[in-house]
């Protein structure tokens, strides 16, 4: 199947070998084709509820009812001897067993407020505080990844929207399961002629929109793409996995995608086991699973991140939730990632040691793992990490050893 | 001068309305393009909207409960589960709640279809993104977030700000929304007795999303003295302990005892009037006057909005006691709102119902819009969060949000049975304000059916 090339893609095409020649050839990147996939959890996950401190002897009397155990119907699956995963995630402890996942625990952004919104802004924007935001950190990198590898340089959002993460001047695919027929190609190109003379915007968006198309094709995902449910629904996030996978694996397919997962929000009535935040973690794991099995053989060179804007409470509220907190959690699985292991520098539980007496002490800059991972896995500069893709950071060193081999 | 009369009759129609129908109201708009738009805003009641399975939110949240009761009382009748051979079930009705959003959506779709210009519905959807809920939270949601807005918004869109946040605030859809029925005073008797305590979701989403802004000064402790003055605000549940189940009632054994300090005022109330004094201070405030002016301004001008458009904005909020009739006004007499470029992409509504209505195309069932409005990212009533769906047009220019959008308008312009000429459209629709390049890609299309899509799928079509 041949893809059809958009006038922009063009343009790269042929101007790669300009970036090429002026962006020095990063190490890995001549050996290596990596892949990254980030997963936004908008709304803010608890992490103590994902990855639970039960080795932490203050863990239960600060959590309460809502704390995962060890014992009992359904226990937690221990990781290490601090932290237990919670049971809706058989297939991440697996990988995890595997050494292909691993937690970061007491992570955050530097932001230190409590609106999801502007934690959100921050997180996908890449900048040290909310403000006024143009585009993503992942779409500023994508910009300057040097062009002409196997892989294509364009970022794939799925969702009918692209996401602040994503958004940018990097050219950016987008997918989202539809049962539509299409408009044929006919019209497709007299729009896309109309476009090109009067509104360069939306000629860049509909050429994406039209490529992507070609990519499922190509990718055999013509036929049933009915939506299975909400970004916020365990079916949902499955297949936005599965479709990311395929698109991914296609040939000439995107190796960097962005999906966001919703509904983590949970103040009220949270069920960590056996309610919703527990359907939700399932669909994340869900997702991993999708990813791996549709990745096949390039699961071996990618990196899956997944990543919320900040943590909840530490003590259960009124309502048998959480609170907008501070210090998080991220997941992080992959064929590429040196696995098997929590990373933290765990602050404890005592009243004393929270975060202004509610929140989990952040301990781990955010933009460290991400760096680390952009470093090892994309050999990208930290130089141009700590400028360019996250601004002001450069004090933020990029973690070392997160990739295997 | 008859051009620019056009463009700015069109402007008057897309950027205020939902755009052209193409049946005389371009040449209307174009005579006197404000004197249009405040017609419709002078037309009493012009904002309500009642009819048949519209029922109030009391109602349908008792028609909800009954229906849970009863098939709660069917399930207990059956014999324990695997006591006997599953029977495959008969495909069970729609639920209530179901029933009642389907229905709202259809109503809310007719009355904008309907309208001159829509200056009113995009109002109403404009206030009911500001003071979002979502269906999806559950039953309740479904129930009423049609109800919320025809009881809540409609009746204030030109009317005060304060009476607005008041009946928003005290709806079941947004005390279930946001977590407010459940949030109990730690230190009131039934704090005390049942352990049980606060939940800051309402307070801090009214200081962030709902008046002041998110940065604009106040303080986690602020939020919790806001918090703590709503605790007793909720309606009333299904057994009808504290009132007719699904009417606003405050529970006094559940709100937080003592004044509380927020913003530097003290609020010394008792009872269900301590948050009232509350919102009523926080309607006031310059900085929710700011923060509205710019919603308005970005909503319907531009993603970064002239400085002075927002200023006078918030400055006649400030000076009328926040009547939005008279912002309203503002915005449409200034000079921004007919001189800054239309480059707003519109929201997925606002293209589904200008498509409908340059195409005459009213289905008699609301799946033909809620279909296409899940697809476009803009479920009705549904937004990701509290802080409703985005504004700005890099997030609805996206690739598959265009490429979805041409895959729908091929499908409308494909289904239509008499298919009136594009040419002839375009001239009625667009006027002068169509450019060239869209009046040669219509004409040359190589059908009808083509030239509709290219039509609805035009960057005047687009943007606004």
């Amino acid at each position: 199947m041949k893809l059809r090339l958009s006038r922009r893609q063009t343009l790269f095409g042929s101007a790669s070998l300009f970036v090429a020649s002026t962006i020095p050839q990063w190490a890995s990147a001549a050996t290596r084709d990596p892949r990254l996939v980030v997963i936004i959890l908008r709304g803010a996950l608890d992490g103590l509820a994902t990855v639970a401190p039960v080795g932490d002897a203050d863990f239960v009397r600060q959590r309460g009812g809502l704390a995962l155990r060890l014992d009992g119907d359904k226990p937690a699956l221990p990781l290490d001897p601090l932290f237990a995963l919670n049971p809706a995630m058989p297939v991440f402890k697996k990988l995890y067993d595997d050494k292909q996942a691993l937690f970061v625990q007491a992570v955050a952004t530097p932001y230190r407020e409590r609106s999801h919104f502007d934690g959100q802004d921050v997180l996908e924007s890449g900048l040290p505080g909310p403000g006024a935001v143009r585009d993503g950190w992942l779409n500023r990198f994508l910009a300057t990844l040097p062009r002409g590898g196997a892989a294509s340089g364009e970022g794939l959002g799925v969702g009918a929207t692209a996401p602040l993460i994503l958004r940018g001047s990097a050219p950016v695919l987008g997918w989202s399961p539809q049962n539509l027929v299409p408009a044929s190609d006919d019209l497709a190109q007299r729009l896309m002629d109309l476009y090109g003379r009067r509104d360069p915007a939306l000629h860049m968006a509909l050429s994406e929109g039209l490529r992507v198309e070609a990519l499922a094709k190509a990718g055999g995902m013509e036929g049933d793409q009915k939506p299975k449910g909400g970004m916020d629904s365990p079916p949902g996030m499955r297949q936005a996995a599965a479709g990311a996978a395929k698109l991914m694996a296609a040939p000439g397919g995107p190796r960097i995608a962005a999906l966001s997962f919703e509904g983590w929000d949970t103040h009220a009535n949270e069920g960590p086991v056996g309610g919703r935040l527990s359907q939700l973690l399932g669909g994340l794991d869900g997702a991993f699973e999708e990813l791996k099995n549709g990745l096949g053989p390039i699961w071996g060179q990618t990196i899956v991140v997944a990543i919320t804007e900040f943590g909840r409470t530490v003590r259960i509220n009124g309502t048998s939730g959480a609170d907008h907190g501070t210090g998080g959690l991220a997941l992080l699985a992959g064929g590429a990632l040196k696995g098997g292991r929590g990373i933290y520098d765990w602050p404890g539980l005592a009243d004393a040691k929270l975060f202004q007496n509610r929140d989990l002490a952040p301990t781990t800059d955010l933009r460290a793992v991400l760096k680390g991972v952009l470093a090892e896995h994309f050999g990208a500069p930290a130089g141009m990490l700590g400028t360019t893709v996250f601004p002001d950071s450069a004090s933020v060193k990029p973690m070392a050893g997160l990739i295997a081999g | 001068m008859v051009a620019k009369d056009e463009k700015a009759g069109f402007l008057a129609l897309s950027r205020f309305g939902f755009g052209p129908r193409g049946d005389g109201d371009l040449a209307a708009a174009s005579l006197d393009p404000r004197g249009f738009l405040r017609a419709e805003i002078e037309q009493p009641g012009a904002a309500l909207l009642a009819g048949p399975g519209l029922p109030d939110s009391n109602i349908a949240l008792q028609s909800m409960f009954a229906e849970q009761d009863a098939e709660k009382a069917a399930r207990e009748k059956m014999a324990p589960p695997g006591a006997q051979p599953e029977q495959p079930q008969p495909p069970k009705p729609p639920s209530p709640q179901q029933m009642f959003y389907r229905a709202e959506a259809l109503a809310r779709f007719r009355r904008a279809f309907a309208a001159r210009a829509g200056l009113v519905e995009r109002l109403v959807a404009f206030w009911s993104n500001h003071f979002a809920v979502s269906v999806a939270k559950g039953g309740p949601t479904r129930a009423t977030a049609g109800a919320m807005e025809r009881e809540a918004i409609r009746p204030h869109v030109l009317g005060r700000f304060a009476d607005m946040l008041l009946a928003v605030e005290s709806h079941p859809a947004m005390l279930y929304f946001l977590d407010q029925q459940q949030s109990v005073g730690p230190g009131s008797q039934v704090g005390q007795k049942q352990n049980r305590g606060r939940n800051e979701n309402l307070g801090r989403e009214i200081l962030e999303l709902h008046t002041l802004g998110v940065a604009s000064g106040y303080s986690q402790a602020d939020v919790i003295a806001l918090a703590n003055m709503l605790t007793g605000w909720r309606f009333a549940g299904r057994d009808g302990k504290l009132g007719e189940p699904g009417t606003f009632v405050f529970q006094a054994n559940a709100h937080e005892p003592g004044a509380q300090n927020m913003l530097g005022a003290d609020y010394p109330q008792a009872g269900a009037d301590q948050a009232q004094a509350a919102l009523l201070a926080l309607a006031r405030r310059p900085e929710t006057a700011r923060h509205i002016g710019f919603k308005l301004a970005r909503h319907f001008v531009a993603d970064a909005p002239p400085a002075a458009l927002v200023e006078r904005l918030a400055q006649t909020f400030l000076r009328t006691d926040g009547d939005l009739r008279a912002v309203t006004l503002a915005l449409i007499d200034s000079p921004e709102a007919f001189d800054a470029p239309p480059t707003k992409m519109r929201l997925p509504w606002e293209f589904v119902v200008g498509s409908a209505r340059l195409l005459g195309m009213s289905p008699d069932n609301p799946g033909p819009i809620l279909g296409p409005l899940n697809m476009l990212g803009q479920p009705l009533w549904q937004p990701g969060g509290p802080n409703g769906f985005a504004e700005d047009s890099a997030t609805w220019a996206s690739p598959d949000g265009v490429k979805i959008r041409l895959d729908l308008a091929s499908q409308w312009a494909n289904k239509l049975h008499e298919a009136p000429d594009p040419r002839e459209l375009l001239d009625a629709a667009f006027g002068a304000a169509a450019s060239p390049e869209t009046r040669q890609t219509v004409a040359r299309a190589e059908t009808k059916a083509q030239g509709l899509a290219l039509l609805l799928m035009a960057p005047e079509a687009q943007r606004r």
